[in-house]
């Protein structure tokens, strides 16, 4: 009995792994709480865009020996103000311009780090988040993220659910959509730029959409999903970064799989009634 | 006596991208004004009331409004995400963003949305999604929210499409007791006999304004061939025009070969 205890509780006699584990979680909860708006928007590829955006500033201010915070926030919150602005024109194409000028950003932050970059390891890093490098810088900065999120959220609650469920109506009735837009995307940027180090590029898009989809099965309440939805973001990242300790397998990608399987049984236990709610998702 | 001017369009062109909406329109809307547009789909009536409302911008002329006036917008309902997460109440406070910030509704603006919701015939509803309500019912539950607001002037784009007979009376009943009450109201409907008929005045759309009138003027065969480009007749009935579809031999004939 003591030794299961002990192995239960093994990894966290590290302190990388319990900075690692404190950072993800926060990060799961953060990206559970701005997925509402991506998922009921029909952003994801915006979420998908930002993050492939800021690993170009990451890798340009890696090169370049900039602090990360610095160089890769700035890089991040303009492009998403950027991509923010196309996509709001609603054009034809917006989706592919988009597309092209952040897979760019992420390709010429590849050529940097393999020109100049210490070779691979730092790639993978980038790429799919490493719990080894977790300071308690990067606590200190998803916290406030976090932090300021849920403030701006509660404290704009009704313009922010007006201007996402019918944004013309709610800018002729006093709501500044294009500032809670704008808003909406620097803490998007923010948050990708908080949780990359240890989620990675690739894999932010699906904590962003996963656990706002699970949250929609279970609740028609848009108040609701915003709690909800979080702390299922924060529960299967806590799970799939334990479990990864003892799988050996990437934090990252068992965080997603532990989100996924979440989702599976939710999906079966709430049957037709989840279905249709999610159906009517914008292209998740 | 002719009210004050709360929207005036002059030569307003309107369009999307390069494809043209309505052109040259020529409109005046005053206080008190209870005004109809008929006209085929696609013939722009909601791009009309998007201008009026602001959403749209004319791409030439212009559109003026009385400085401040304060509109609910009622909108089609194929326009509204019946998925999104939220409820009939919900729904009704969402207007008044710029007050109540925070998430939790008010004493007063429950009691508020309550009364509101109660007049419309929502009454106990409040805590529903808005997917599980009848078409008539979802219909209500944005003319609650637009009435939230205290509107002088109401803009509903085609407030009775899909509800039955005893549920568009209601909202006729409605309507006149809200422009009794001072009101202003322009709203679009397909609905010719059952609604537009009854209107004090009506403005025939198709892409451009074809007329603008009341309805004994304005619903005659003539203009509303050039409306709807499809020949129609029109009775008389009790005083009031009553339009039916001219195209009737022909079909009526391939129709009663298969009786
Ligand atoms: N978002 C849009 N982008 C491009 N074209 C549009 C858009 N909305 C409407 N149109 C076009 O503008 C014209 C007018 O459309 P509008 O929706 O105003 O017609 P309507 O009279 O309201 O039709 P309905 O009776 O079917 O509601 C149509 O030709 C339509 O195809
Ligand atoms: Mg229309």
């Amino acid at each position: 009995m003591i030794h299961v205890i002990a192995g239960i509780t093994t990894p966290f006699r590290y302190q990388f792994f319990n900075n690692g584990i404190i950072v993800a979680t926060i990060a799961g909860a953060l990206c559970g709480l701005l997925g509402v708006f991506v998922v009921l928007r029909g952003m994801s590829y915006i979420g998908h865009g930002l993050s492939h955006a800021v690993f170009g500033g990451a890798a340009a201010s890696a090169v370049m020996n900039i602090n990360y915070f610095v160089g890769a926030g700035v890089w991040g919150v303009a492009s998403g103000v950027i991509i923010g602005r196309i996509a709001r024109r609603r054009l034809i194409g917006a989706d592919a311009a988009i597309g092209v000028v952040t897979t760019a950003s992420f390709a010429l932050g590849l050529a940097l780090l393999n020109r100049y970059g210490q070779a691979k390891k730092s790639i993978e890093a980038v790429l799919f988040g490493s719990v080894l490098g977790v300071k308690t810088i990067d606590i200190v900065a998803v916290s406030a993220v976090a932090i300021l999120s849920v403030v701006i959220i509660v404290a704009l609650y009704r313009a922010f659910l007006f201007a996402t469920f019918d944004p013309e109506v709610a800018q002729v009735s006093g709501v500044r959509v294009a500032w809670i837009e704008a808003l909406l995307m620097g803490l998007l940027s923010l948050t990708i730029l908080v949780t990359m180090r240890v989620i990675g590029t690739l894999l932010i898009s699906a904590l962003l959409v996963i656990p706002a989809s699970i949250a929609r099965m279970l609740t028609n309440s848009f108040a609701r999903m915003l709690w909800i939805s979080p702390i299922i973001g924060g529960v299967s990242a806590f799970v799939g970064m334990y479990l990864s300790y003892f799988l050996d397998t990437s934090a990252s990608a068992t965080i997603i799989l532990s989100g996924t399987l979440m989702f599976i049984v939710v999906y079966a236990v709430t049957g037709i009634r989840g279905r249709t709610r999610i159906s009517g998702l914008h292209h998740i | 006596m002719i009210g004050e001017v709360l929207v005036e369009c002059a030569h307003m062109t309107c369009a999307y991208n390069s494809t043209v909406a309505i052109k040259n329109i020529d409109l005046t809307i005053r206080k008190g004004d209870f005004v109809g547009i008929v006209g085929p789909s696609g013939s722009g009536k909601t791009t009309l009331l998007k201008a009026i409302l602001g959403s749209i911008t004319p791409v030439e002329g212009h559109i003026t409004k009385k400085p401040h006036l304060r509109m609910g917008y009622v909108p089609q309902v194929e326009s509204v995400d019946w998925n999104f997460p939220v409820t009939v109440l919900e729904v009704v406070v969402m207007t008044r963003s710029s007050t109540g910030r925070l998430p939790r509704v008010t004493k007063d603006e429950r009691a508020d949305a309550l009364l509101v919701l109660e007049r419309l015939g929502l009454g106990g509803l409040e805590n529903r999604h808005i997917r599980e309500l009848s078409g008539g019912q979802q219909q209500r539950v944005f003319v609650a929210r637009a009435l939230f607001h205290r509107p002088e002037f109401l803009v509903l784009d085609e407030p009775t499409s899909g509800v039955d007979v005893r549920t568009r009376h209601e909202v006729l009943h409605l309507l006149a007791d809200l422009h009794d009450e001072g009101v202003s109201i322009i709203l679009s409907t397909h609905d010719l006999n059952g609604l537009a008929a009854h209107l004090p005045r009506l403005v025939c759309l198709n892409s451009e304004i074809i007329a603008d009138g009341s309805p004994v003027d304005v619903l005659t065969p003539e203009i509303l061939e050039q409306t709807f480009g499809a020949p129609m007749e029109v009775l008389v009935h009790g005083g009031m025009p009553v339009v039916v579809d001219g195209v009737g031999a022909d079909i009526a004939e391939r129709m009663s070969r298969l009786a």
